[in-house]
């Protein structure tokens, strides 16, 4: 049983008008095996609550806590994050040039694990992964998202979420730019992982159309930097019917 | 022995070709009162067969095929004494690298090798540069019609060798010559890759990698020469530096000459500038005297590591250090990986880690 936990986190980034508030004091509990939805507008820091917890270097902390089973995940380096069963799906996965996608997933998964993973079985985990996401045994050979569709990069983020095996996943915009096929075979990957491994989740979201796929126990209303309404499945159906003009308004 | 009858002059550091260099680190192979020996230093490690025949001849029984302005070649010329050949024979396909290999001790030398490659040849020559060389050496290369040449040239030297040089080429009829010159050691590295067209659809891909660490000056001046017709060229450089008065210098000059009608060339030089206190100067220059060209290019890119790209390893839970090196032998990868010799890509490899782990990247 995994917990983490936000309390009261305030984040800033520097710009060259000078430091400005993002987030304004974002409270939130995540438990194994739930799947939280954040909501919220563009420009309302979501993607910024995603990033922070993950490690960004672009954003200073200046209030709050985050932890993880207890630990604090702010005094942590980004790859101590990891390790400690946190797992951000980015929104716009970052191209590494000249390094190809099995030789990225076997360092993270030693990375990760502590240690190699044995030769035998690793080469069917992945193409076992692989397939579920219906990608090619090729792609593999591949430059890390280099030349990826959008519907690549996404199922790519999805494919290390499976063999990396966190404990919370934050899901950043992961429907965006997705076809109605890709959507579903990259939920259905969200789903299996969940089945498979008690997977709390971070789902952050401008549409409510994902969570007709991955069903949310709880939906959170983000707005102007913090979360501004909590509830049950049902707040996604107000939202689809009445927008965020109520929220963003005021 | 060299004599004080020169027919070169020491540069000054005004000319553009030296305005880079420095030349009080050069152990005075720009000097003509400086004395050098000749003493031939390659051996054939690997590749020897029938078709291979590597000798010394007196350096007067082959004249050069082309003139060279270079004052360090002009220095070769006249105090080299013995020049070394390597032919390979007419319609030769050799499957094994021929791998000459020197070892060079801090004297003062000058050195002469002249590659002949035949008629519809297909080979791959390979030199090993090792040790703390004062050299200035000429190395002619000539592709005959139709032959296919992977010249390699690794430049392993010790932190304190010097080794200053031109490789020319010479590329006829529908000849395909490919070189990779890849410099990590010594203290002064100053190698000019040239290319003369001597038929048409010759084709010349030069790659080249380069890595500097805390006062290495490492500097590759490449000249392609577009005299004859639908020739090709493509240059592709990546260089990456770490530490304090860790310097590289690329100039890229393209000439396409009138005449030189369906012309194709594009060249690039990239330079990943991994700490303060590096500097890398890069300097393509394409002069264009005929517009009947397929195409012309260049792009130079100097910049540092990108902190999206280490973002993005380290959530994945790879270490920050461990993170760089991907990023580092990725960076390289597009030139390693055309090598296609699996023991000199991991020797690079592991010389190329070796080296960041001392500066603790």
């Amino acid at each position: 049983m995994s917990e983490l936990i936000v309390k009261n986190l305030q984040v800033s980034v520097e710009t060259d008008a000078g430091s400005k508030e993002i987030l304004r004091g974002v409270d939130l509990t995540v438990k194994s095996g739930e799947t939280h939805a954040i909501m919220g507008p563009n420009g309302s820091g979501k993607s910024t609550l995603a990033y922070s917890i993950a490690g960004h270097p672009k954003y200073t902390i200046t209030g709050g806590s985050v932890t993880l089973d207890g630990k604090d995940l702010l005094e942590m380096s980004v790859d101590e994050r990891a390790k400690a069963g946190l797992f951000l799906a980015m929104q716009y996965p970052v191209e590494v040039p000249g390094v190809s996608v099995s030789n990225f997933l076997r360092t993270a998964v030693t990375a990760i694990r502590g240690e190699a993973p044995k030769v035998r079985t690793w080469v069917g985990e992945v193409k076992e992964a692989m397939a579920a996401l219906n990608m090619d045994t090729a792609f593999s050979e591949r430059n890390v998202n280099e030349g990826f569709s959008g519907g690549e990069k996404k199922r790519h983020e999805i494919l290390q979420m499976e063999l990396l095996r966190p404990k919370i996943a934050i899901l950043d915009e992961t429907d965006s730019g997705l076809d109605v096929d890709a959507l579903r075979i990259v939920s259905e990957g969200v789903n299996r992982v969940k089945a498979n491994s008690d997977l709390g989740v971070m789902l952050i979201t401008h549409y409510t159309r994902i969570l007709r796929y991955i069903k949310p126990d709880f939906v959170h209303v983000f707005a102007n930097g913090k979360i501004v309404e909590a509830g049950g499945p049902e707040l996604a159906n107000k939202l689809e019917e009445q927008g965020y003009a109520a929220y963003t308004t005021a | 022995m060299s004599t004080l009858t020169t027919n070169y002059l020491a540069p000054s550091g005004r000319e553009e070709a030296w305005r880079f260099t420095p030349l009080k680190r050069l152990g005075g192979l720009q000097i003509p009162e400086t004395s050098t020996t000749s003493e031939i230093s390659f051996t054939v490690k690997s590749g020897a067969s029938s078709q291979v025949v590597f000798k010394e001849i007196d350096s007067a029984d082959l004249t050069p095929s082309y003139d060279s302005d270079d004052l360090i070649t002009k220095r070769v010329r006249q105090e080299v004494a013995r020049t070394s050949l390597l032919t390979i024979a007419k319609d030769a396909e050799l499957t094994e690298p021929i791998i000459l290999g020197r070892y060079c001790t801090g004297k003062p030398q000058v050195s002469r090798l002249v590659i002949e490659a035949g008629v519809n040849s297909v080979s791959t020559v390979i030199i090993e540069n090792s040790g703390d060389a004062q050299i200035g050496e000429e190395i002619e290369i000539i592709v005959s019609a139709g032959a296919k040449l992977n010249f390699v040239t690794l430049q392993e030297w010790s932190s304190d060798a010097i080794h200053l040089g031109q490789h020319h080429a010479l590329i006829a009829k529908d000849g395909e010559f490919n070189s990779y010159v890849i410099t990590v050691g010594g203290s002064v590295v100053r190698l000019n890759p040239t290319v003369d067209f001597t038929g048409e659809g010759a084709n010349a891909n030069l790659f080249g990698l380069y890595f500097a660490t805390a006062g290495q000056h490492l500097e590759h001046r490449i000249h392609v020469d577009h005299k004859i017709a639908n020739a090709k060229s493509r240059v592709n450089y990546k260089g990456a530096l770490s530490g304090k008065d860790a310097h590289t210098v690329w100039i890229g000059d393209v000439f396409i000459h009138k005449g030189a009608d369906g012309t194709d060339t594009y060249e690039l030089n990239r330079n990943l500038l991994l700490t303060d206190g590096a500097r890398a100067d890069s300097v393509p220059n394409l002069e264009i005297e005929t517009g009947e060209i397929v195409g012309a290019g260049h792009a130079s890119t100097t910049g540092r590591f990108d902190d999206e790209q280490l973002f993005y390893l380290q959530s994945r839970g790879i270490p920050s250090e461990l993170a760089r090196r991907l990023v580092i032998r990725g960076f390289f990868a597009e030139i390693i990986s055309k090598l296609s010799n699996e023991t000199i890509e991991e020797r690079i490899m592991d010389r190329i880690d070796n080296e960041l782990s001392k500066v603790g990247v």
